[in-house]
Order: structure tokens, then C-alpha cells, then sequence
């Protein structure tokens, strides 16, 4: 929170460089008034806030918090500011599908109030299951008319994943199958995220021996790029950052090779933790309960998975920055990596080996072979002594009737 | 008893060698890290963390052994372009007639221990065996691996651009924990393979007394006078 609060006190500096820029933001302004009339008909962010009893002060701390967890700089916060008060919102569409509903329960928790009033109050207009006043058909009409009403302009989140199996039939939603109401929802839709890490990996649902068929969107919607926020759940200003640029300047933030936010995937838990010095130094807790443990030294030995997992709890933290997992004294679970329950224990340093029995990793398997091989050796050394015997009596009955001839 | 008569034939070059060597001490400095990094040991110490960078350290030689171990590879994959006969790219060319009939004579009079009864001088290799060759390539696509993982695991705290090449690597397996075990079974994978190699080493040397364990540090091997003979009558051949 330190880097948040320094950003606050450049805040008024930055505030000023912005009113420098107004001939460009009125040039802006008039291009507004000619949009069309299905635009001006929606309130800005900033009059969404304002709307909902904040001042502007508050409102420009929020800006100064988005652009912090965009991972901007803070000179950036006037124009994160700016775009807020001119984009009109954005329409949203929030599907649940095969989920634990742990995405929603962290966003409404992020940091700043105004980020679930301005988003989710909104959303709830539109349309999420959980969180919506209407129910049944009015929920589905309200969703039907987002959709057809904001055709290309609404982005869709989708939380959970989509199972495949048994023709979709594990999860529907009004009866509809999960498959077809997410295809639907996608063909329209200007951006799509997918929150946590069942709709990005499948997560729990989708280990083996995966029952369900559970299937991440990126596997079923292939002709649209995807913005993949993994995390069992993901933090909520992880979401809210990611969210909040796709509304405030119209375009994906910049995302990794596996479709994650740069800003807040770019980096291992293990880069970013407090208690790396430890690992550096070689000093490492052995059992829960030992000196080291109390010590605060690094968790690696207890199956730490830390050093295998992008994600941003070593710095943004959760619960308001309060604590994370390692903080409080347990090893990383690598909850935003593909596959974390199938990878191996979440207390031992061991990956599965695929292919060979549960309990098997790496070096038992090499251990093994190793065994295997030494045996090996052993039985083809005797062998070939017996086998070779004639060829190798002749090669010292050679050698040693040379011997014999040499002079001393 | 009449004695056999050999002639000494230089066989592996000096940057051969070189490789050969500077490859063994890589493999040995980046498996002992290797173990150490993958479940270290229990420090009892008292001191401040500050104060102490063990770990650091063993994971800095690592990192440098594999520096050396890549660059290594390079030089010999440039020394089978340049280097003699036995170097050569085209002596690892596993696809032809010679070398088949050549691996099914090893399989069976080396690893099976069959005997002839006239002894076939034109399958004793002078360089490599064709089993030998294509464990080596098995080899080197394990290098690769290695290679590949391992620098993709380091590429994120890297600010170099060399390793930062291999960064598409770790999305091709969903994530570090495919990665890492991948790298984890290629240094498994070295460790058997050095096993036989060593034993069979042993075993050529042994049976056929020919400087097999030497020709590596002085880079001579003996071979039998008519099979030279055998050579310099078939090159002749070819030319008429």
C-alpha cells in the first residue's frame, strides 16, 4: 500500500498537467456531442459516480487506485480519469457457469467502494445470475435485450467453466445448456474475460478424472482473443483493474502469451515475496511447527508453489492488502496455474510424472531406472566375460607372449 | 601365437575433446545444483538472511553451467561442420544402408554377446558405433530440452535477450510445473544414459583393447593393420 499512497500525494500534481491538455479534451468533448443518440442516452463512469452520491474527490482517488492496479504510472491517472469521464458505460454481462461464485465474492471486495457500485450495481442491470434483482424470465429477457441492444459493444464475463460432457447437460442455465448460452452471449460481444481460474483452466472441476467434461472458454470460443484472469479466485483489484481498463480506454490491456494481463501475471509469486531473502539464503522451514517455520524462513521445502505461479499476491496482496497465503504461513498453491490440482501435492516439492503410478515423481522413476540400468550392467559385464572368454584368452595370450619379448 | 599389429590413428580432435570434457563437468556441476536446487538441504544456522546467500549461490553456478554447457553444444555442433571424419555431421547421418547393417552388428555381438566365428573387421567402428550415434542424437534432443526448459524457466528474471528467446516455451506446457518436471526427467535421462555410456566405454576397452577409455584424452585410437590396409584398398576403388 505504500506505492498507493505515494501515488495519492502525486496526485494533485498530475491533476494540474490534465487541465494543461483541455483544448484536446474539449476537441474530445465535441466529438462526444456527435455520437450517436443510443450513446448519450447512457451516463459516463464519472456520472454513474457522481450519480451515486460521490464527490469528485472520491472519484479521482479511484481513478488514482484503477490506475495503480493497472500497473500504470502515475502521470497516467489524469488520462484514466479522463476516459472515465467520457466513455459512456459500458454494458456487461456477467454469465456463472460451473463455478464456486469465489470470483464475484472477491471482486465486490476489491479495494475501493466505487468499484463495486459503478460496476456491479450497473452489472446487476444487466445481467448476472447471482447478484441481479429480476429472476427467472425477466432475467433472461434483460439479458436477451442487452444483447441485442448493444450488439458488439457489451463485454462478457464469464466465470467458471463449461462442461462439455453429456451434451452440456451438467450445467444449464433456463434451459439452456452452459455451451449454448455462452456461444450466444459471445457472438455479440466486444471483450471477453474469463474471471478465475475455472473458466481460464478448468480448475477443480475440470482434474481428473474430470466427470463433467469441464472445459476452460478458450478451448470453445476461438475466433475472439480472450483475457484470462486465473486465481482460485483471482484478487479482487486484479479484476477490477483488468475490468476497469477494458471500460476506460476501449481496448485489452497488454497480456502474455497465455492470454493474461502482463501487469499483474508478468510475475512469479515467488519474485514478488517478502520472504525470498530466505531462499536466497538457504533458510527454510522443515515442518509447520519448527524454529524455522516461526522464523518466517521460505516455504519451499513445504511445497511452496511460489516459484511456479504467476500471479500478484506477493504485491497487491488480499483482503485490502492485508495478508497472503505466504504471509500467513502457509505455502503457495499455485491456484492460477493450469492443472493445479493435478500437478502433484500441495505440501512436496514433487510434480506427478504423467504416465506412471500416483505417488510417482521424477526422481523415483529415475531412481528406479537408475537401479534397473546399474543391474543391468552388472548381469551384461558377467555375461560378457563368459560369452567373450575364447576372444579374451586369446588377446592376453598375445599380449603376454609379446611381454616375453621384450628386452630389458 | 602370432600378435596382432595396430596402427595409431588420431581419431578425436582437440576441440572434440574439449566438448567432451567441458560437457561431463556440466553435466555433474548442473545435476549436483540440479538436486540441490529441486529439494535443498536443511541449513542450521543462526545467521541473518542478509548476511547469507547460499542458495543464491548454487543457483548462480547452475545458471553459469548451463551457460557454459549451452555455448559448449554450440561449439560442437560448428566442429561437426569443420572437424574430421569422425566429428562430422555425416558421421551421425543415422538414415543409410551402412549404418543399419553396422547397428544390427553391435546389437548383436555387443549387446546381445553373440560370437562370430571369422571375426568382421569392417564393423569394428573406428569412430562411433551406430548405436553409439544414435544414443548421442537421443543426446542432444535431451540437450535441447534441457536447453529449452531451462532457460525458459529463467527467462522471466533474466534481462538478457538469449534466454528471453526461449520464453514461448512455457505456455507450450500450460505453465512452470510441466516445465520444470520436464527439465527435472532430461537431467534423469543424462544420468542413466551416462551409466551405459561409461560401462560400454569400459567394455570396448576391455574386449578389444584398442585405447578405447585413452582415445579420449589423447584422441588415438589402434586399429588393426589390415583394416587400414581394408581402407586405403577401397578408397582406391572408389577413385578407379
Amino acid at each position: 500500500m505504500l506505492n498507493l499512497s505515494k501515488k495519492n500525494c502525486t496526485l494533485d500534481l498530475c491533476f494540474f498537467r490534465t487541465k494543461s491538455t483541455r483544448v484536446k479534451s474539449l476537441f474530445h468533448y465535441l466529438k462526444t456531442l456527435l455520437m450517436p443518440i443510443e450513446n448519450e442516452q447512457r451516463d459516463t463512469y464519472y456520472e454513474s459516480i457522481i450519480k451515486q452520491g460521490y464527490s469528485r474527490r472520491d472519484f479521482l482517488k479511484f481513478s488514482t487506485y484503477m490506475a495503480a492496479f493497472m500497473g500504470l504510472e502515475s502521470s497516467m491517472v489524469g488520462q484514466v480519469a479522463e476516459s472515465l469521464e467520457k466513455t459512456p458505460r459500458i454494458p456487461i454481462i456477467w454469465e456463472h457457469y460451473q463455478e464456486c461464485t469465489c470470483c464475484s465474492e472477491s471482486f465486490i471486495r476489491s479495494n475501493h467502494p466505487i468499484v463495486a457500485d459503478i460496476i456491479l450495481d450497473k452489472i446487476s442491470l444487466d445481467y448476472t445470475l447471482t447478484l441481479m434483482a429480476a429472476s427467472g424470465h425477466q432475467a433472461e429477457a434483460a439479458k436477451k435485450a442487452v444483447m441485442d441492444k448493444y450488439k458488439g459493444e457489451y463485454i462478457l464475463c464469464v466465470e467458471g467453466s463449461i462442461p462439455l460432457g453429456d451434451d452440456g447437460n451438467y450445467c444449464c442455465i433456463a434451459g439452456k445448456s452452459a455451451k449454448e448460452t455462452f456461444l450466444e452471449a459471445a457472438a455479440g460481444a466486444k471483450a471477453i474475460i474469463a474471471w478465475g481460474s475455472c473458466a481460464s483452466n478448468g480448475c477443480v472441476q475440470a482434474a481428473k478424472p474430470n466427470p463433467t467434461g469441464a472445459t476452460p472458454i478458450h478451448k470453445i470460443v476461438k475466433n475472439k482473443p480472450i483475457i484470462r484472469v486465473p486465481g482460485c479466485p483471482p484478487i479482487g483489484e486484479v479484476m477490477a483493474g483488468v475490468i476497469m481498463h477494458v471500460v476506460a480506454f476501449g481496448r485489452y490491456p497488454e497480456l502474455d502469451r497465455l492470454g493474461r494481463p502482463k501487469a499483474f501475471y508478468g510475475k512469479r509469486v515467488h519474485d514478488t515475496c517478502y520472504r525470498r531473502p530466505y531462499y536466497d539464503a538457504g533458510l527454510f522451514a522443515e515442518t509447520f511447527d519448527d524454529q524455522n517455520s516461526k522464523n518466517g524462513f521460505c516455504l519451499y521445502k513445504l511445497g511452496c508453489k511460489g516459484p511456479m505461479t504467476y500471479n500478484s499476491c506477493g504485491n497487491i496482496k488480499w483482503n485490502n492488502g492485508i495478508s497472503f497465503p505466504i504471509q500467513s504461513g502457509h505455502g503457495c498453491i499455485g491456484c492460477s496455474e493450469e492443472n493445479f490440482w493435478d500437478n502433484g501435492p500441495f505440501y512436496e516439492r514433487t510434480t506427478k510424472v504423467p504416465g506412471f503410478a500416483v505417488e510417482s515423481n521424477a526422481d523415483t522413476v529415475g531412481k528406479v531406472a537408475a537401479g534397473v540400468i546399474v543391474g543391468g550392467i552388472a548381469l551384461h559385464a558377467v555375461a560378457a566375460n563368459i560369452s567373450k572368454r575364447k576372444e579374451l584368452a586369446d588377446n592376453i595370450k598375445r599380449a603376454k607372449s609379446n611381454e616375453k619379448n621384450i628386452e630389458i | 601365437m602370432e600378435t596382432r599389429n595396430f596402427k595409431r590413428v588420431f581419431v578425436w580432435e582437440l576441440p572434440v575433446r574439449i566438448f567432451h570434457w567441458t560437457n561431463v563437468l556440466c553435466v555433474i556441476v548442473l545435476s549436483l545444483t540440479g538436486f540441490l536446487i529441486a529439494n535443498p538441504p536443511a541449513l542450521l544456522s543462526n545467521a541473518e538472511a542478509t548476511n547469507l546467500h547460499s542458495f543464491g549461490i548454487v543457483r548462480f553456478i547452475h545458471f553459469v553451467a548451463a551457460y557454459i554447457f549451452f555455448f559448449n553444444m554450440i561449439l560442437r555442433l560448428y566442429w561437426s561442420i569443420v572437424g574430421n571424419k569422425f566429428a562430422s555431421w555425416r558421421a551421425f547421418w543415422p538414415f543409410s544402408k551402412k549404418t543399419w547393417s553396422n547397428f544390427k552388428h553391435v546389437l548383436k555381438i555387443d549387446i546381445l554377446l553373440f560370437n562370430e566365428k571369422v571375426p568382421d573387421e569392417k564393423n569394428i567402428s573406428i569412430g562411433h558405433n551406430s548405436v553409439a550415434i544414435l544414443s548421442y542424437l537421443l543426446l542432444f534432443i535431451v540437450a535441447l530440452v534441457s536447453v529449452f526448459t531451462g532457460f525458459a524457466l529463467y527467462a522471466d528474471t533474466a534481462n538478457w535477450w538469449l534466454p528471453k528467446l526461449f520464453s514461448w516455451v512455457t505456455p507450450l506446457f500450460g505453465g512452470d510445473f510441466m516445465v520444470r518436471n520436464i527439465h527435472h526427467i532430461a537431467m534423469w535421462v543424462f544420468i542413466l544414459f551416462t551409466l551405459v555410456h561409461v560401462y560400454l566405454v569400459f567394455y570396448h576397452d576391455w574386449l578389444e583393447g584398442r585405447g578405447e577409455v585413452s582415445s579420449m584424452f589423447g584422441g588415438y585410437k589402434f586399429v588393426r593393420e589390415e583394416r587400414l590396409k581394408k581402407v586405403i584398398e577401397e578408397e582406391a576403388e572408389k577413385k578407379e
